[in-house]
């Protein structure tokens, strides 16, 4: 019964995917890619693999020009933490992060000749987490400075992956201003939402760093990766937790979530069915006889 | 709302000469492959004889017997209510119950109905690649992996794979394409520390650390950069001589006589413990010859399984033949096409419905012609799949049904259908206005002007001198 009961709460799921997305372009929206960068480490760390992670990152820090230690993207000033290490891998890098190839990784609805680690090749049983930052506004997301994502065709794209069954369960966080706005207009099942502010507020960075000239991070994904830190693949740390990361007195703008779309209580639902990739597993008690002395060459 | 209704068309006669000379062995497996060939053996039929209580073909205790192809013996006893029972029990194994049909539809039931089985087994999946040739499926991946300063591992996986994994592929080649690729890794790391156990003096993996081992090794598999369809990986694990022998322990602290574990829809590992060098100064790399008979029981056991062919239970007189060097037996391959030909219809079903939803919403979106065939094309075998489904014949329904899913799969993935195209009215007006009011002012005074002075002309006689 023990065991029945376990399983009730447990999510149903046999693999983990993530979406990285660093939607601004140019030197001083360096902690955009910084935020995306850490997301990406830390994902990394509590394994989930490079194959199932599609990193979306609309511009080069570590190459650019103007970064005083090429190479490199720090998190935390001082140079403390390099995200930008030996391994990371970019599927969309620079002016591929568009609006459109955002909706088709998400869709699906992909040209065939795109290579694989650049798709979304999750299935009914895969939990998605979704990260996005950048500039925000309400209702809207910029991209690149060019061009919008709205909240409606985010929506209408997790409702075409819903029809599909793209997705068992998924975790959307947005850290940009006004960031609720982004998940007001969720209307399909089993999506969970964070935002680092609400509507109307902005969200600010955290620290400048004097020797790279410019912010290195936000502070809503300073303090979840604060809080990521603790986790380790066996952790058994639950949403709730996650929800109260960053009080408005340390983010200064007031993080959201929304949990009305989403089956399971957030109590039971742990982080590293998100963030981790823990794969369900079952002991092999069957086997098959096999008689070795048949001349197995001749089969029908 | 979905619903599905079952029927068996059941026909009786007597036994032609044949079969009763095939019936009349010894034991019931000699009489299941005597009554093999004589039989209609077409996919989705079964055949099923019942012998006198009295016969001997049966062993003791035993009244039915299913055998590896489409066939079983049913001892006469009792009643004929009790015999009608056993017959129809015997149909459901056999062919689909309502639960196994359950399981292929399970996307569209409520989690809590289904039992753990149903979230085990590889989905019938076509992906979104859009190759004319009949679309491959799972490329099964055994890879062997080992730390060679200490074990020169040699495995013929060839051989192998020809003698025992390609049989079954072969027989499981109507419900999708395999391909098989093999690999060596050297130095992986199993990413979980074994526990030392005094008592046994050998290494303990427990139930709880058994799914951390399986990403620090996947990620250095690579299958999954090479190919778009799903991968089921195998994994023979020779572990370093520092950490031998290593064994795995269930959650109640048993040693597990595999020696294996599997991952839905991933795939399993084994782990091969190798003997201990009888003299400690033997000479290291030790020459291991893997023994592929004993990896093999264990990955096709595996492999059936993340198939979903488990076996249910069965009341104690019923016995099934074991399907051997075949993997599965014929009336299980049944089992799976009457599930996965549901589920395909199923995925049509929803996949063509929420199509038609995206276009009723986005109605400036531009259908191409062949997505409109594929359309098409996908309710066309959807029908015919549900007649032939109807009426029994169960290989053209599961081709039916196969075309189907792929036409209504490359319809709803067409790159070409990607609605950005949402503009709220607001941003109309906000967009348009400034654009047009400015020119429109001066358009709209001299039109005014025009019409002012025609009015005036009309009113005005015109002086005459």
């Amino acid at each position: 019964f023990q065991d029945q009961a376990e399983q009730f709460f447990r999510s149903g799921h046999t693999n983990n995917w993530a979406v990285l997305v660093c939607t601004s372009r140019f030197w001083f929206n360096y902690r955009h890619v910084a935020n995306t960068l850490s997301v990406y480490m830390s994902v990394k760390r509590l394994v989930i693999p490079d194959s199932h992670i599609v990193l979306m990152l609309a511009d080069d820090m570590a190459c650019n020009p103007r970064n005083p230690k090429p190479a490199t993207v720090f998190s935390h000033k001082n140079m403390e933490l390099n995200v930008y290490g030996d391994d990371v891998e970019v599927d969309y890098r620079s002016y591929e992060v568009t609006v459109e190839n955002f909706l088709r990784v998400l869709t699906g609805r992909i040209p065939p000749s795109t290579p694989r680690s650049k798709r979304l090749l999750s299935d009914d049983r895969s939990n998605i987490l979704i990260y996005m930052t950048g500039h925000g506004g309400n209702g809207f997301l910029k991209f690149q400075d060019s061009e919008e994502i709205t909240n409606v065709e985010l929506a209408d794209a997790f409702e075409q992956m819903w029809q599909k069954r793209r997705y068992n369960e998924l975790l959307f966080i947005i850290d940009t201003c006004q960031g609720a706005s982004m998940y007001e207009r969720f209307y399909s099942p089993n999506i969970m939402a964070l935002a680092s502010s609400q509507v109307g507020e902005d969200s600010l960075s955290h620290q400048p760093d004097l020797g790279i000239g410019v912010h290195l991070m936000d502070r809503y994904t300073f303090y979840v990766l604060e809080f990521l830190e603790e986790i380790h693949p066996a952790s058994q740390t639950n949403m709730n937790d996650l929800f109260q990361v960053c009080p408005k007195s340390l983010c200064v703008s007031t993080p959201g979530h929304r949990t009305d779309l989403f089956q399971r209580d957030p109590q039971n639902v742990l982080i590293t069915d998100f963030f981790g990739s823990v794969r369900k597993v079952e002991i092999t008690t069957e086997t098959v006889s096999l008689d070795s002395d048949l001349a197995g060459f001749e089969s029908k | 709302r979905t619903s599905i209704a079952s029927r068996y068309e059941t026909v009786y006669r007597s036994t032609t000469a044949q079969e009763e000379a095939a019936l009349n062995v010894a034991t019931a497996q000699e009489a299941d492959a005597a009554l093999c060939p004589l039989q209609d053996a077409s996919l989705g039929s079964l055949t099923v004889y019942v012998v006198p209580e009295t016969s001997s073909v049966l062993p003791q205790g035993i009244s039915v017997y299913v055998g590896k192809h489409r066939s079983a013996l049913v001892r006469a006893g009792g009643s004929l209510v009790t015999l009608r029972a056993r017959l129809r029990q015997l149909t459901q194994v056999m062919s689909f119950t309502a639960s196994s049909i359950a399981t292929a539809l399970s996307d569209r039931m409520p989690d809590s109905q289904l039992s753990p089985d149903a979230r085990r087994h590889l989905k019938s999946s076509l992906g979104t690649d859009t190759c004319p040739s009949p679309i491959p499926w799972p490329r099964g991946k055994p890879s062997g992996s080992a730390d060679p300063k200490s074990h020169d591992v040699d495995w013929d996986i060839e051989d192998a794979v020809n003698r025992y994994v390609q049989p079954v592929l072969d027989k499981l080649s109507l419900v999708a394409n395999f391909s098989v690729d093999s690999q060596i890794l050297y130095y992986a790391v199993l990413g979980v520390t074994p526990r030392f156990d005094k008592e046994t003096s050998s290494f303990i993996l427990s139930a709880h650390s058994l799914p951390h081992v399986i990403n620090p090794v996947e990620a250095r598999l690579g299958s999954s950069a090479a190919s778009l369809y799903p991968v089921l990986n195998f994994l023979l694990y020779v572990p370093e001589r520092s950490h031998s022998p290593l064994y795995i322990q269930d959650k109640d602290g048993a040693p597990v006589s595999t020696n294996a574990f599997h991952s839905p829809r991933w795939g399993g590992i084994m782990v091969y413990n190798v003997e201990a060098p009888g003299s400690p100064q033997a000479s290291l790399p030790l020459h291991v010859d893997v023994d592929m008979v004993r990896v093999m029981e264990v990955f096709l056991a595996q492999l059936r399984l993340l198939f979903g062919l488990s076996r249910e239970e069965l009341p104690p007189d019923f016995l099934l033949e074991s399907p051997g060097n075949e993997g599965l037996a014929d009336w299980e391959l049944d089992r799976l096409l009457w599930a996965h030909t549901v589920e395909n219809i199923a995925t049509v079903s929803t996949t063509l419905t929420s199509l038609a939803q995206l276009l009723d919403k986005i109605g400036n979106i531009v259908i191409k012609d062949d997505v409109a065939s594929e359309v098409y094309r996908a309710v066309a075998s959807a029908q015919s799949a549900m007649a032939k489904l109807a009426t029994g014949h169960l290989h053209s329904a599961f081709q039916a049904s196969k075309e189907a899913v792929t036409s209504s799969e490359r319809a709803f993935f067409d790159p070409s259908l990607l609605h950005l195209l949402y503009f709220p009215d607001d941003q109309k007006f906000a967009i348009y206005i400034p654009l047009f009011l400015p020119m429109a002012v001066p358009i709209l005074l001299s039109l005014a002007k025009i019409v002012r002075e025609a009015r005036q002309r009309k009113k005005e006689p015109t002086k005459m001198d």
